[in-house]
């Protein structure tokens, strides 16, 4: 028996939110953005955020540290979850290595977003 | 700030992959090229996106070679235009006449006129064409003016016209009354190239960006909110409109940008006309209203996302 009045409903909540927020993010985005951003000199980062959950980020990024040969990180952002940083333009890199069949995350383009000049 | 055009492609290399700088005469065709085709940011884009991006690189190429012509210098543009367009004319008239692969090359224009009177030998066609560019018709076996009505063209004639004349005719008039509609899509919508200068080390100063949202129809406030979430930076307008914007950046890197937000939020999808206006519908959503369709599209707001910390970590505390 429960009563419908008496549950505990958060009417601001995110729609579809279930569990967290980061699988809501997933699910209202579902895009996978890789930025880049400019550093000082001619020195720049390289974002991807959105990644789907069902990948080890850890992996990911030790994979993609040791084939394009750069360093990286990843950063817990309160919002956008995690993010991995990479050192240096990586943009054209990460997008085939998304999409990549044979040695990548077979991801589908069309879920690719890459913005920046 | 003389030399600061060579200063930039050497520190440029890092953002532009693998292109040459726009900076030199003979390099401007190439870049341009690249452009549609390999740019770093574009090429490996998802395939949707990207392809409405060429898309519009493709429409708009009259804009690209006129930008860059601009960029370059204003002289020999004229004259050059002017063959472009008679060519132009050509391709829209002969092609009826199975003549394209005759005719498509941009040729000179007493070459043109002798293929011109040739055509007109061989057929019924010259009346259209030649009126349209010469006002002097060469007369073939249907005669007639047809922009006065005599001839064939006149009303109580009774004589069947073929159907290429018939097409000829309705392009001559269609061009005629609608310059805009019988010239290829883009090529009336032309937005002048950013003006990129530097402002320091580490600014860059997009000099006309007022001018460019005029002609977008769009707000400054809307545009820079787009060139910041994507360039991944944060800027500020100073005294004359002008956007400063933090980083260092190209024109061709700020004119890419550029080209994603028309993509994004000026032409229309159904359409591909640029004449469309952005406003706010009834809950926050930003809505484009075409203006020559009458379609309507939902747009997706501008969303920042990540940014990394760069720079001192102290500073940023503080």
């Amino acid at each position: 028996m429960s009563i419908e009045n008496l549950k505990t409903f958060d009417p601001f909540a995110e729609a579809g939110d279930d569990n967290s927020g980061q699988t809501s993010r997933e699910n209202q985005s579902g895009y996978i953005h890789i930025r880049i951003q400019q550093r000082n000199g001619r020195k720049t980062l390289t974002t991807v955020q959105g990644l789907p959950k069902k990948f080890d980020q850890k992996k990911i990024l030790k994979v993609i540290k040791k084939k394009f040969a750069c360093n990286g990180t990843i950063v817990n952002d309160t919002e956008m979850g995690e993010v991995i940083q990479l050192q240096g333009d990586q943009r054209k890199d990460v997008q085939e290595f998304l999409v990549d069949k044979k040695e990548g995350l077979e991801l589908d383009a069309k879920t690719i977003k890459v913005h920046g000049f | 700030m003389a030399d600061e055009p060579q200063l930039k492609p050497r520190k440029s290399v890092a953002f532009a992959e693998g292109q040459t700088i726009v900076d030199g005469d003979g390099q401007i065709t190439s870049t341009m090229q690249t452009n549609g085709e390999k740019d770093s940011a574009e090429s490996h884009s998802k395939p949707e996106g990207d392809q409405s991006v060429d898309e519009v690189t493709a429409m708009f190429e009259g804009l690209a070679k006129k930008k860059k012509k601009k960029a370059k210098k204003e002289e020999g543009e004229g004259d050059e235009d002017g063959e472009d367009k008679i060519a132009d004319d050509g391709e829209v008239d002969l092609s009826a006449l199975k003549k394209k692969k005759k005719k498509k090359p941009k040729t000179t224009e007493d070459d043109f006129e002798a293929k011109l009177a040739e055509a007109g030998a061989g057929g019924d066609d010259a009346a259209a064409p030649a009126s349209e560019e010469k006002e002097a018709a060469p007369s073939g076996v249907q005669d007639g003016d047809l922009v006065k009505g005599t001839g064939i063209w006149a009303h109580d004639d009774t004589k069947p016209i073929n159907y290429e004349s018939l097409l000829n005719r309705f392009f001559t008039l269609l061009h005629d009354s609608h310059p805009d509609l019988a010239s290829s899509g883009g090529k009336s919508y032309k937005i002048p190239p950013p003006q990129c200068l530097r402002e320091g080390n580490k600014k860059t100063i997009f000099a006309n960006i007022a001018e460019i949202c005029k002609r977008m129809k769009r707000t400054d406030e809307h545009v820079t909110q787009f060139l910041f979430a994507e360039l991944g930076t944060s800027g500020s307008v100073d005294g004359s409109r002008r956007l400063v914007i933090k980083g260092r950046f190209q024109q061709k890197q700020i004119e890419n940008v550029l080209r994603r937000y028309i993509v994004e939020y000026v032409t229309c999808k159904t359409c591909r006309s640029p004449d469309t206006e952005l406003n706010k519908g009834e809950n926050r959503l930003y809505f484009v209203t075409c203006n020559s369709c009458g379609s309507r599209r939902s747009v997706t707001a501008i969303k920042t996302g990540f940014s990394a910390q760069v720079g001192k970590r102290k500073r940023q505390r503080a």
